[in-house]
Parts: C-alpha cells; sequence; structure tokens
C-alpha cells in the first residue's frame, strides 16, 4: 500500500538511527573479544574503557536496536495487515519519546556517566540522566502500541467477520508483554533508583532492584525473539516458496508466550539469597513451560520448509534442507531468517540448561551465558532485524538495495562466526571463566600472579568467531548504508511478503480470544511474584552507600538543603575534598591487596600487577 | 491441530518432564540444590572462619571492592563448610572453579550454601558479578589440605 510522507519518514527513522547507533555497539562487541582473549592488557583503548564499552555494546544493541526495530516492524506490520496508517499523534510522540531517551543514554553512556553495564545494578550508581532516559525509551515503545490498538478496534468495526491476521496477533502479544514486563522496570529506576541517585532518599533495597531488573529482564528477550517469530511463521514460509503448515500452531504458540514470559524472570536469579527454593523451583518448571512453544515453532517452521524443499523436488526424508533457496540475492532475507533460526536451536537448548534450576550453579554468570544468549539475541533476533530492516529500508525509500550480494552473504558469515565466538565462550564458562570481565587485564595475562591458562584457548576461539563477526556486520552496514544514501529509483511502497496457510483450518474458539489468555497471564504472575515479593521483605534490608565504579568507598550524597545553601566556591571545595578521600581510599585498599595478596609472589611482579590496575 | 502437531508436542512436553525428574531428583534425594535463605543480620559481615567441630566449619565471607575476606581459607579435606556470603558495597559473584558453587553476594542479603571438600587441592574462588574497575582482580583461595 502508499503510505503517507511523515509515516514513512518516522518508520525510516526508527531503521536509520539504530543501525548507525549499531556500528558503535558492534565495535565495542569486537573490542570486547579483543581484551578478553589478552591482546589488550589495559583498562582502556582510545578513550572508552572496557565496562563502558561494555555498558554501550549492551544497551545500545539489547535495548535500543531491539526497541526501535520491534516498533517499526510493528508499524509495518500493522498498516500492511489493516490497510490502515495509525494515529499520527501516536507514531510521531512515540518516536520523539525514544529518541529523547535514546540521546539521554547516549550522552550517559558516552561521559562515563553510566558504566553500570545494561542491568545497572545498584548500589553502582549511574547518572538519573540514564535511568530517565531509559524510562523514556520504554515510554516511547508503549506509545506506539497504544495506537495500533485503537486502528485495531476501528478495522475490528468495518470487519467484524474477519478473524485477527497471525501477524497482529503475534505484535499486540509482543506488545501485551512488553507493556506488562516494563511496569516492574519502570517502577525500579523512575520511583526507587532515581531518586537514590539524585540523592533525595538515602537507601535502597538492593535485592527489591534485582527481582524487578529480572522481572522486567527475561520478558525482555522475548519481546526481542517476538518479531522473529512473527516473521519466521508469516513470512519465512514463503520465501522459501512453500506455505505455512498450520496457522492455529503458530496462535497457540503465541498466546503460551503471553502467559509464560513474565512470571519467569527468577531463573535468572537462583544463585542469590532472599528467595525460596520453592519460588525458585516454581519458576524453573515455568521457564520449562516457556520452552513448549519454542519446540511447537521448530517444528510447524521446519515442516513448511519441508513442503517448500519438496515441492521443488526433494527426496527422502533430509533432502528438503537441500532444495531451499540459499545464497540468492534476490531473496537474501531468506538467508537471515534461516541462519537465525539454527543459531536459535542451540540457543534455546542451552537456554534450557540454564533454567534448570540447580544445573544452573555450573554456569550461571560464567562466559556460558554470554555463549548461550548471543545464540539467541545476536542470532534469530539480530540476523532477523538487520535483514528486515535491509528489505524494508529498500521498499519504503524507494531506494535499490547496493551491494546485494555483500547483504547475501552476511548471514552465513555471521553464523560461521558465531560457532567459534559461542563455543569459545561456552567452553570456557564451563572451567569457570567469568562473564562481563576484563580478562586481558589479568586471567588471560601471562604476566599476571591471577594468569590462567586454561582459559586461553577459549578466549582465542571467542575472538576469530568475534572478528568474523565484526567483518559481516562490516559488509551489512556498507550495504545498508549505501542503500540509505543511494537515489530513490521506484515508488515506495509498504508491503511484507505473506505466506498463506497449507491447508484452511477451522477457526478454534480459544486462539481467538485474548481475555481468558490475559487472566491466566495475571494469575500466573501473582502466584509467582508474591512469595517472591514477601521473599525480598522477609530476609533483605535496604542498604546505604552509592558506589563510583572506581572506588570502594561510597560516596555521600550531601541532604538537599544543606547543598542549597553551600556556595558554588565551597562546593568546589567539597568536591576536592570527596575527590581526595577517594584516591586516598584506593591507596589504602593498595596497601590492603598488598598484604593480603598470595605469598610466593614476586615484587615487582605484584607491583605491576597492582599499577595495572590503578 | 494434526497427528504429527500433537506428536510433536507430546514429544517436547514429555522431554520437559523427564528434565524435571532429573532436576527434582537431584534436588530431593541428592541434596544438588539452589542456595537458601538466611534473615538478614549485620553479625554476618564480620568474616571468620571457624571451627565447630572435627570437620565442620562457618565460614563467614565478606565481599568488597575487589577483594573477598578471608581471601585465604585453609580447611582439611573431608570438611563439610556452611558458607554465609555476604556484601559490603556492591553486588559480588562467588564461583569456586570448577566446582559448581556459584553464588551472588548482594548488599543487604545473606547467602548461603554448603561446601564438601573431599579431594585435597587448591579451589580458586572468582569473582564473577561486574563490581567496578578492579572487578578483574577479585580472586580466592581454599586450600583443601
Amino acid at each position: 500500500m502508499n503510505i503517507t510522507k511523515p509515516f514513512k519518514r518516522v518508520i525510516l527513522t526508527e531503521f536509520f538511527l539504530p543501525l548507525t547507533l549499531l556500528t558503535i555497539g558492534i565495535y565495542h562487541g569486537l573490542m570486547q573479544v579483543i581484551y578478553r582473549a589478552g591482546i589488550i592488557h589495559q583498562n582502556s583503548f582510545a578513550g572508552l574503557n572496557y565496562y563502558q564499552g561494555l555498558t554501550l555494546h549492551g544497551v545500545i544493541n539489547a535495548l535500543v536496536l531491539t526497541t526501535f526495530f520491534a516498533v517499526a516492524f510493528g508499524h509495518v506490520t500493522i498498516s500492511h495487515y489493516l490497510k490502515k496508517e495509525p494515529p499520527r499523534l501516536a507514531y510521531s510522540s512515540s518516536l520523539w519519546l525514544m529518541l529523547l531517551g535514546t540521546v539521554m543514554d547516549a550522552y550517559a553512556m558516552l561521559t562515563g556517566k553510566a558504566q553500570a553495564l545494561y542491568t545497572f545494578y545498584a548500589p553502582l550508581k549511574d547518572s538519573p540522566v540514564f535511568y530517565i532516559g531509559t524510562a523514556l525509551l520504554i515510554i516511547g515503545s508503549w506509545v506506539a502500541f497504544f495506537g495500533w490498538i485503537k486502528t485495531y478496534i476501528k478495522w475490528k468495526k468495518e470487519n467484524p467477520d474477519t478473524k485477527m491476521p497471525l501477524a497482529i496477533l503475534g505484535t499486540f502479544v509482543n506488545f501485551t508483554i512488553w507493556v506488562v514486563c516494563t511496569v516492574p522496570a519502570a517502577y525500579s529506576t523512575l520511583i526507587l533508583l532515581t531518586p537514590w541517585a539524585a540523592g533525595w532518599v538515602e537507601r535502597v533495597n538492593v535485592p527489591l532492584t534485582r527481582m524487578l531488573f529480572w522481572m522486567f529482564g527475561h520478558a525482555l528477550v522475548y519481546f526481542w525473539l517476538l518479531p522473529a517469530y512473527i516473521m519466521y511463521y508469516t513470512i519465512l514460509p514463503k520465501l522459501a516458496g512453500g506455505k505455512l503448515y498450520s496457522e492455529n500452531a503458530g496462535r497457540l504458540a503465541f498466546l503460551l508466550f503471553l502467559i509464560l514470559s513474565v512470571p519467569v524472570g527468577v531463573h535468572h536469579q537462583f544463585s542469590e539469597p532472599v528467595f525460596t527454593p520453592g519460588t525458585k523451583l516454581f519458576m524453573a518448571i515455568l521457564t520449562f513451560g516457556v520452552a513448549l512453544p519454542s519446540f511447537m515453532t521448530a517444528f510447524t517452521i521446519a515442516a513448511s520448509l519441508e513442503h517448500a524443499g519438496r515441492k521443488k523436488g526433494a527426496r527422502g526424508w533430509l533432502g528438503w534442507m537441500l532444495h531451499l533457496p540459499y545464497f540468492r540475492s534476490d531473496n537474501f532475507l531468506f538467508g537471515y531468517l534461516i541462519c537465525g533460526m539454527i543459531l536459535f536451536i542451540f540457543g534455546g537448548l542451552s537456554g534450557i540448561v540454564n533454567a534448570s534450576y540447580s544445573l544452573n550453579a555450573m554456569v550461571h554468570n560464567t562466559a556460558w551465558i554470554p555463549g548461550h544468549f548471543h545464540m539467541t539475541v545476536a542470532g534469530p533476533v539480530f540476523l532477523s532485524i538487520i535483514g528486515m530492516s535491509l528489505l524494508l529500508y529498500g521498499k519504503l525509500s524507494g531506494k535499490p538495495i547496493q551491494f546485494k550480494l555483500l547483504a547475501t552473504i552476511v548471514p552465513y558469515m555471521w553464523m560461521l562466526g558465531m560457532v567459534f565466538f559461542s563455543h569459545g565462550l561456552m567452553a570456557g564458562g564451563l572451567m569457570g571463566e567469568p562473564r562481563r570481565t576484563n580478562l586481558g587485564m589479568t586471567y588471560t595475562n601471562p604476566d599476571s600472579p591471577l594468569f590462567n591458562q586454561h582459559w586461553v584457548p577459549t578466549t582465542t576461539s571467542t575472538l576469530i568467531g568475534g572478528i568474523i563477526m565484526s567483518v559481516a556486520a562490516l559488509l551489512y552496514f556498507i550495504s545498508f548504508f549505501a542503500t540509505a544514501f543511494g537515489k530513490k529509483t521506484q515508488p515506495a511502497v509498504l508491503e511484507l511478503p505473506e505466506s498463506e496457510p497449507l491447508h484452511p483450518e477451522k477457526p478454534v474458539a480459544i486462539l481467538t480470544n485474548l481475555k481468558p489468555w490475559l487472566a491466566v497471564m495475571g494469575v500466573l504472575i501473582l502466584f509467582a511474584y508474591i512469595p517472591a515479593l514477601n521473599s525480598v521483605f522477609k530476609y533483605s534490608v535496604p542498604v546505604k552507600g552509592q558506589y563510583q565504579i572506581d572506588s570502594p568507598v561510597p560516596e555521600n550524597p550531601k541532604p538537599a538543603q544543606k547543598a542549597k545553601q553551600t556556595k558554588s566556591d565551597q562546593h568546589t571545595n567539597a568536591k576536592d575534598h570527596a575527590k581526595a578521600e577517594r584516591s586516598l581510599s584506593r591507596v589504602t585498599n593498595l596497601v590492603v591487596l598488598r598484604a593480603s595478596s598470595p605469598t610466593s609472589l614476586d615484587e615487582p611482579l605484584l607491583s605491576a600487577r597492582l599499577q595495572d590496575t590503578f | 491441530m494434526n497427528k504429527y502437531e500433537a506428536r510433536i508436542i507430546l514429544l517436547a512436553g514429555s522431554t520437559l518432564c523427564i528434565f524435571l525428574f532429573a532436576l527434582l531428583y537431584n534436588a530431593f534425594s541428592r541434596k544438588i540444590d539452589v542456595p537458601s535463605c538466611v534473615p538478614f543480620n549485620k553479625s554476618f559481615e564480620h568474616p571468620s572462619l571457624k571451627q565447630v567441630d572435627d570437620k565442620t566449619y562457618e565460614l563467614y565471607l565478606v565481599a568488597q571492592m575487589w577483594s573477598f575476606t578471608p581471601d585465604e581459607i585453609k580447611v582439611p579435606a573431608g570438611s563439610t563448610v556452611d558458607l554465609y556470603l555476604s556484601s559490603k558495597d556492591v553486588v559480588h559473584g562467588f564461583n569456586i572453579v570448577d566446582k559448581a558453587v556459584n553464588l551472588m553476594a548482594v548488599p543487604g542479603a545473606i547467602n548461603k550454601t554448603t561446601l564438601h571438600f573431599d579431594k585435597p587441592g587448591v579451589y580458586r574462588i572468582v569473582c564473577h558479578e561486574y563490581c567496578g574497575v578492579g572487578h578483574q582482580n577479585m580472586l580466592g583461595k581454599i586450600l583443601v589440605q
């Protein structure tokens, strides 16, 4: 269909902006594998330190890119299937809010005011700018959803007998999960952390903020994943030259995600105090439940692909796998979706390991975890996002896609890189290699007394994979930006490939009514989180003190009134004093380290280590 | 829903049930469980190793930026150690490499688990939660003699 100019501009911005920021995100991904493999034994490189880079990598790739894409793809899906544009007020204000939030986050991260990673665990402190920015980004995405609801209600009035298209159901399920799960995150950032970071409140309950974060944090991964699932059900069979094996299976899968995505967050916290083993076990079981729709999807999509392969003359049990349109530049999106799916088989299976309650103790917070989630978020999620962004950008702007050949090989190359990358991380993780750690400073630095030679081969494998992936990303950027800065030669259109169902299915009443599912969702969340919340207040206390990443001495914020009375020059003095105190404490800590270090170390080696640290 | 779909749901469901049975069996019969809850009390934040009897110890371990106290713990082989882990400042991690002991040290809460050391050797403790610029130096040791 044809679309109006402002709507087109909004969608194109929502593709272009996050992909531009992604260059920073990918750069820091590459830097991390270099640090971790012990190539660089430094705190920082090119002005940004390891943990600042890690924060940028996490926030840009996992929050900004995914949220912008979910909104842009939602706009396209809604207007393609309902043949209507959402209200202008909704889509414009949504973009402005997300833009403002992103600018605030980027400012806080690039100036070093937010270096507590994308999980922003208190009592490490980020600037309030970061907390508010993140909240604005999220609220902006809500506004887009509210617009779609209005559009859908209007459509339903005009088409009372047509059932909700599968892609629309997927989008609505996804954003319902999103709105529900972001409420605890918004509460945590706006009500608990912002006043605390601003110094108005002295204490913060750390286990409470962590519980709220993971209530959001796990549903977040489904928010990333469901746009990819929508593509698997409604687009991939068409691209493969076949038909969707069963539409009802797709509906059931989405509805199972709706009820099971939120009440599973504690499975990220099996190793933590505060929650009882009962709560942890309950969420482990629900997490197994949420694996079921993924198993179903694997079957339905494989069956659809098999149908496509057989139509092209494939024989035998597995012959269909060879008869799919790989490496075809006129159908490049197929490669992005199929490579993502292949990676997701391993991402999903390793996820079941993580979810397995006590088995999680083998892998919790080790490098295994990023090994696992890069095969989900940097597998199906990332590949479907960049592939679909390129396709839609070309169509919506009317600009032909440049360097199509490069764009075609990107997903295969990315998948190859991921094999080395994830294998290295997972193998290292099983040998205790920690995640989120600048290993190059100590553990993979042969000059350090902390050196561990077992982690050298694994981090090297990760490095090789990371380099291949970065090259793939570079090729993608060449194609995307050449397209974006190219000339318009075709009329702009908004359209999506649409797969038909293989056989007509009777509508099942329970799969067309969202209400009972929403009720079950609410009940499960209450059952899961009331005991969890109860434990938080029973077993933990709020603590004082805010910490910057570079000092073990807490910053004690002055009460607001005092700060007002202080004149500017005195204020500076106070600041200097605090700074001096902190550097003193660093020295003290140095002495402590010296005193408590393993005894058999050479003195020069030790001081080298200490110099490295500070 | 056709017969293949019904079969795949059944198959996936039974696979997950087998996994579930395995973890229940480990938790209840072999006592391999997740850490348990202890109500917060300031007294847990004093680092010490107490010998309860011949082979039983209580270890009060405190994590802080960027060290564990005590950071070198000596116990005889065959001993059982009740570990109470707390944090003085930010969130830290506690992973005994190759031992599947994996805990978080969260300020304002006490983590508790029981360790068994049968084989003599040096067990490294690595902090695996980001805790500031010195995170990669945060290491401890358990010497089992």
